[in-house]
């Protein structure tokens, strides 16, 4: 026993010693850096637009930091060293432009809310109109994006399906996660019978949850904006990003994932 | 080496400075006026209660074994018993749904039981001592161990039962080890943020503590969650600094005991 744990120890030892011997070597290239900042729904796209820009831009690595929205403003009010935003609502960068902290911003990307469920619940969720059925639903805190959409819709649903749909759903709120992907993470869990999310996280997780759409005169539509920092230290790469993700192979990779075609995508209009 | 010391000292004071400073000692009343305030200061403390409650109550005789067995594997276990420490809370409430969960190992042998535990308060109170047990089976632990044996030979040699021994002998010598191992997992406990919100949620009043108000603030902004932070910041420095007090004094009726001997 006591030999088995000197041998454990000795190779997480060696094991240490080679990373740290790699580090360096690593860092010999000096590649610039491209510090792009985006909202925890564009994890996956990003990723890929990632993984093309560097193979366009030799000598360029990505760095992506993905958070909610809110966490990124505060993070760059706070002096982040940043080049690239990309929000999830319009409200947290036009604050930030209020700021002086970035310049004319562009809408990429457009999103829509779903309600998700799990694949096997055995409940009869098969319309929007039934989410009262739901014994536990998962929302997000009004004071993220995704909250203060599930807010609208719920409060635009009442006109067509009276106040006691919208109660009745409020009535089964079990959590208000602090953002989307925790909303997922329960839904796909089976934690909770249902949850509120942008459509594209939920096709991220399409072997664990089910759509249901939600009809067109009640659900709102998130618009996605992206912006230089004005302290970018990499503006010229900065603004290669933003033209690749508006590009058509940004677009494409974006709509494959769920998302909706944007105005300002691919024809290269004048800062909004 | 002084430097070092001067540069580990700030680095963990600083910041506390900074808080206070920034928002000024007013902001502390601001905190106040936050409609999440309350609800998450009562829940934090109800919470904690019961947590460090069982903690200690189903610790200590647990350390006990740890520090006494002669089983090898003991200290395996003693090892596996430290990992919650190591992984992000996050991923430890993702471990305790996929445990626990409705969908989870034992969940639905839980849920026929007509007991679901995620969602309310009996998940923010798992979550913590998930968190916050190894920090006190720790001190505990080594509290037993560091016991002077001779002592123990001693006791039983004039007739003490096994459980006379314990507590009145050993008990009494690790109380402060205790007290202090106590206080650690009991703050821990208290800024318990990731593995609630994953196992437990966030609504509040019913399992939106402190922290993840605070959290929630930092949503609304920063400000608030500033308020609230200092809120938390005093109050755990009024209780520890309070459990020192209560901790010197037996400290030294210990050593006074000792040296009679």
């Amino acid at each position: 026993m006591r030999r088995l744990f000197f041998v454990v120890a000795l190779a997480t030892g060696l094991a240490a010693t080679l990373c740290l011997g790699l580090l360096p070597r690593a860092r010999a290239a000096e590649p610039k850096e491209l510090a792009v900042f985006a909202a925890a729904s564009l994890r996956e796209v990003f990723q890929k637009v990632a993984d093309d820009f560097e193979k366009k831009h030799a000598n360029v690595k990505v760095r992506l930091n993905f958070a909610g929205s809110q966490e990124l403003r505060v993070q760059i009010e706070h002096g982040a060293r940043a080049d690239v935003f990309a929000s999830a609502d319009t409200k947290h960068l036009q604050a930030l432009q209020k700021q002086n902290l970035v310049a004319g911003s562009k809408i990429f990307a457009r999103n829509e809310p779903v309600v998700i469920v799990p694949v096997n619940y055995p409940g009869r969720l098969a319309r929007f109109a039934d989410l009262p059925k739901a014994e536990r639903i998962v929302v997000g805190v009004p004071e993220v994006p995704i909250g203060a959409y599930t807010e609208t819709l719920l409060a635009n649903s009442e006109k067509p399906y009276g106040k006691k749909f919208r109660e009745g759903v409020v009535a089964h709120i079990r959590s208000r996660e602090l953002n989307v992907r925790q909303v997922l993470t329960k839904v796909a869990l089976g934690e909770a019978d249902a949850g509120i999310v942008y459509k594209t996280d939920a096709l991220s997780a399409k072997d664990k949850v089910t759509v249901i759409e939600i009809p067109d005169g009640i659900n709102v539509i998130a618009e996605y904006p992206i912006a230089v920092l004005s302290a970018a230290p990499q503006p010229g790469l900065a603004r290669d990003w933003i033209a690749a993700v508006l590009g058509e192979e940004g677009q494409r990779v974006l709509r494959a994932a769920g998302f909706r075609q944007a105005p300002d995508a691919a024809t290269d209009s004048t800062k909004r | 080496m002084t430097v070092l010391a001067v540069g580990l000292g700030t680095l963990l004071v600083v910041p506390f400075i900074a808080l206070l400073v920034d928002g000024g000692p007013l902001a502390i009343l601001r905190g106040f006026e936050c409609s999440l305030t309350l609800p998450a200061l009562r829940l934090s403390l109800e919470t904690t209660a019961v947590s460090i409650t069982f903690v200690v109550l189903g610790g200590t005789p647990l350390a006990w074994w740890l520090a006494r067995s002669k089983w090898r594997s003991a200290k395996w276990l003693e090892t596996l018993l430290q990992l919650p420490v190591v992984i992000p809370p996050a991923v430890g409430g993702i471990a305790l749904l996929l445990a626990f969960g409705r969908r989870g190992l034992f969940g639905g042998w839980l849920e026929r039981l007509g007991f679901a535990p995620t969602f309310n308060a009996i998940a923010v109170v798992m979550a913590q001592i998930f968190v916050s047990a190894p920090f006190y089976l720790h001190a505990a632990t080594l509290a037993f161990a560091r016991l002077d044996h001779d002592l123990l030979a001693v006791g039983r040699s004039l007739g003490a039962s096994p459980p006379r021994l314990f507590f009145r002998v050993a008990l009494p010598l690790a109380k402060p080890a205790l007290i202090g191992g106590a206080a650690m997992s009991w703050a821990r406990a208290l800024g318990e943020f990731g593995a609630t919100l994953m196992f437990a949620g966030n609504m509040t009043g019913k399992t939106q503590t402190l922290p993840l108000a605070i959290y929630t603030a930092l949503e609304i902004d920063l400000r608030t969650a500033q308020a609230l932070s200092l809120l938390l910041v005093v109050f755990a420095f009024g209780l520890l600094l309070a459990l020192r007090r209560i901790n010197q004094a037996p400290a030294a009726l210990g050593k006074g005991s000792s040296s009679s001997r």
